[in-house]
């Protein structure tokens, strides 16, 4: 599903320039459950935004769905990031002004897809991430679970094939994470490949696969 | 279309829900237009009172009354009285360019019985061409001036100032009736009111022809004026010296002897008035331009502040699938929306204030009609709800262009 060979990501920061990827190779495959574990500037985040099309990579290679990605323009990358991926947020980025429904149908209208149909499709998945009463209300009126159920079923509508998801647990408490972790695991069981930045063992520990980044490179794969 | 009235419930949706955002937009335009509007109009007011409280001045004409002679010439002996006739006027109406409007006059001042019936009072009259309407402020209130077939005719028929059928008539009617003048039988066929000079309330007007015969006048004229339209002031300097010049020569006189002849010559005064109103102009369109100069930086402030506020929500909707362009029309489509919805009621209310203030404002005399050239009011509005989007343009295709990352990026 996804494949990276030696990719490279450099920030220029004024006079200043920051490696932050440093030749990753790493091999994703359709249906799979990883976490990428590493501490807090080891470029995880960055590995997912690159997969994700939300950031560019310098030098190297990235093949999603066997298609090569390459420099392309934001109108193209913005349909593949709505026809592949769903994102979830360490800090939802629900849209404020907008309700629950509201918000999870928003990538839908971004598919052309009318009013009514998509206000239905957002209700059905409000409905299996368990916040259906709560549709009309603003994400300020939410706690942070329903907003990232929330989020998670706005991820999710689109039917996505890849979940990207960064540090989706934390801004939550512990049960509620688990609970997340736990609506995370089934969406995979249906086979949607699922990615999620963590730095939180128990966490990594219900994925599949754990890819641990130091540095900017990958230190090692493990089954948690 | 279905999908045009979806993008619009979109817009409207975010619309309704950043209120304080589309009330800071919609006010600045709003009240830039109102306040362009309310300028435009009070500064026609302004223009259409003083041109009304000049009107009589600001009329370019040559008045002519003749005088008595300073300097010998061709052995005639200083201090002779110079006489008009019907000639003099006819030579002037021929022979000088640029003439107008012309009329003679016949003046009978101070010596007339006017009565009807028993009513009686002493006025003044003055006879003249129907010309006369365009060197006075003549209006007409009720029945018709004297026309042309009247002096042709020499017809007895008057009008009489409003004054004078007060007198008369009390609450008569006066149109029809015969009064007499030092005995003579006259029909008044109107009634007039002159908005410059109150003396011409009091007086009555005849055919010019008809005062000659009757009062015993023959062929003479106490005065002639003219009109010479826009003439510029040399052309009206020029007009007054070729009067003089022909008047030198039928009268013989010295062209050089200036009490022979008292022209009175308002170009220069026209010209003032002229300049007047162009200065009025210039004003009002250098504090318009002011005005929406003001309201474009305004509007253009305002859309930067809201583009660099939507930052994260458009990092939101590009990870969502948003496309530039449609980011970029999002923004566009909302703003315009905003502008045009509120330049309209600005536009509307600036225009009800200058109507109502133009129906119940007390009556000022430098302060009259104000009123609102419709298209420029538009145009306006075009060009404010313009520079606001281009204002609004460069912020959304930049915010657009950037990566959705950048957008996103935590605090």
């Amino acid at each position: 599903m996804i494949r990276l060979k030696n990719l490279h990501k450099t920030y220029y920061m004024g006079s200043n320039q920051l490696h932050v990827l440093k030749g990753i190779d790493l091999h994703v495959q359709e249906g799979e459950l990883v976490s990428v574990m590493g501490s807090s500037g080891s470029g995880k985040s960055t590995l997912l935004n690159v997969i994700g099309l939300l950031d560019t990579y310098d030098s190297g290679e990235y093949r999603l769905n066997n298609q090569p990605i390459q420099q392309m323009r934001e109108t193209r990358a913005a349909q593949l990031r709505n026809r592949f991926f769903g994102f979830v947020f360490q800090s939802f980025n629900l849209i404020p002004f907008k309700n629950a429904l509201e918000n999870v149908a928003l990538p839908l209208y971004y598919q052309k897809i009318g009013r009514k149909k998509r206000l239905r499709i957002a209700m059905e998945y409000l409905d299996k991430m368990g916040i259906r009463e709560w549709a009309d209300h603003l994400p300020a009126e939410l706690s942070g679970g329903q907003q990232q159920r929330c989020a998670i079923a706005r991820a999710m509508v689109t039917n996505p094939k890849v979940i990207l998801a960064d540090e989706p647990t934390g801004a939550l408490d512990t049960d509620t994470s688990y609970e997340m972790m736990e609506l995370l695991k089934n969406i995979n069981k249906n086979g949607v490949t699922i990615i999620i930045v963590t730095h939180e063992h128990d966490i990594s520990a219900r994925t599949d696969r754990v890819i641990r980044l130091k540095d900017g490179a990958i230190e090692n794969h493990q089954k948690p | 279309m279905l999908h045009f009235v979806d993008r619009f419930q979109e817009i409207y949706s975010t619309i309704q829900k950043n209120k304080l955002r589309t009330a800071l937009t919609g006010f600045s335009v709003a009240w830039g237009i109102f306040m362009l509007i309310l300028l435009l109009g009070s500064g026609t007011g302004i223009e259409n009172g003083v041109k009304n409280e000049f009107r009589n001045l600001a009329s370019n004409s040559i008045w002519v009354h003749p005088g008595q002679t300073s300097k010998p010439y061709k052995g005639l002996q200083p201090g002779r009285q110079i006489e008009f006739t019907n000639t003099d006027y006819d030579e002037i109406k021929m022979n000088i360019e640029g003439v107008e409007h012309i009329t003679a006059r016949y003046y009978l001042w101070n010596t007339n019985l006017i009565t009807y019936k028993k009513e009686y009072g002493a006025f003044n009259i003055i006879a003249f061409h129907p010309d006369h309407k365009f060197l006075e402020n003549t209006v007409l209130i009720e029945g018709r001036l004297i026309n042309e077939f009247d002096v042709i005719r020499a017809r007895k028929v008057a009008t009489i100032g409003t004054l004078v059928k007060e007198q008369l008539f009390k609450d008569e009617p006066a149109v029809g009736k015969f009064i007499t003048i030092n005995g003579v039988p006259f029909k008044v066929i109107g009634i007039h009111y002159d908005e410059g000079r109150e003396m011409h309330l009091r007086l009555i007007y005849l055919p010019v022809s008809t005062a000659q015969k009757v009062f015993g006048g023959g062929d003479r004229i106490h005065a002639y004026m003219f009109t010479i339209g826009n003439a510029s002031v040399n052309q009206g300097r020029a007009s007054e010296k070729s009067v003089r010049a022909k008047m030198a020569l039928r009268h013989t006189f010295s062209p050089d002897d200036l009490k022979a002849l008292r022209i009175f010559n308002t170009v220069e005064r026209y010209q003032k008035f002229v300049n007047l109103f162009s200065g009025i102009r210039v004003f009002i369109w250098v504090i318009g331009i002011g005005t929406i100069i003001a309201g474009i930086v305004g509007i253009s402030n305002i859309m930067l502040i809201s583009v660099k506020e939507r930052t994260r929500e458009i990092g939101i909707r590009k990870s969502l699938g948003a496309t530039p362009a449609s980011i970029v029309t999002l923004i566009l489509s909302e703003s315009l929306f905003i502008m045009v919805v509120s330049g309209y009621i600005g536009l509307v209310a600036g225009v009800a204030v200058i109507e109502l203030a133009s129906a119940y404002l007390p009556k000022i005399d430098l302060f009259q009609h104000p009123e609102v050239d419709f298209r420029v009011a538009v145009g306006a509005l075009a060009l404010l709800v313009i520079s606001g989007m281009i204002a609004g343009f460069v912020p959304a295709i930049r915010a657009a262009a950037i990566l959705p990352v950048e957008a996103l990026r935590d605090e």
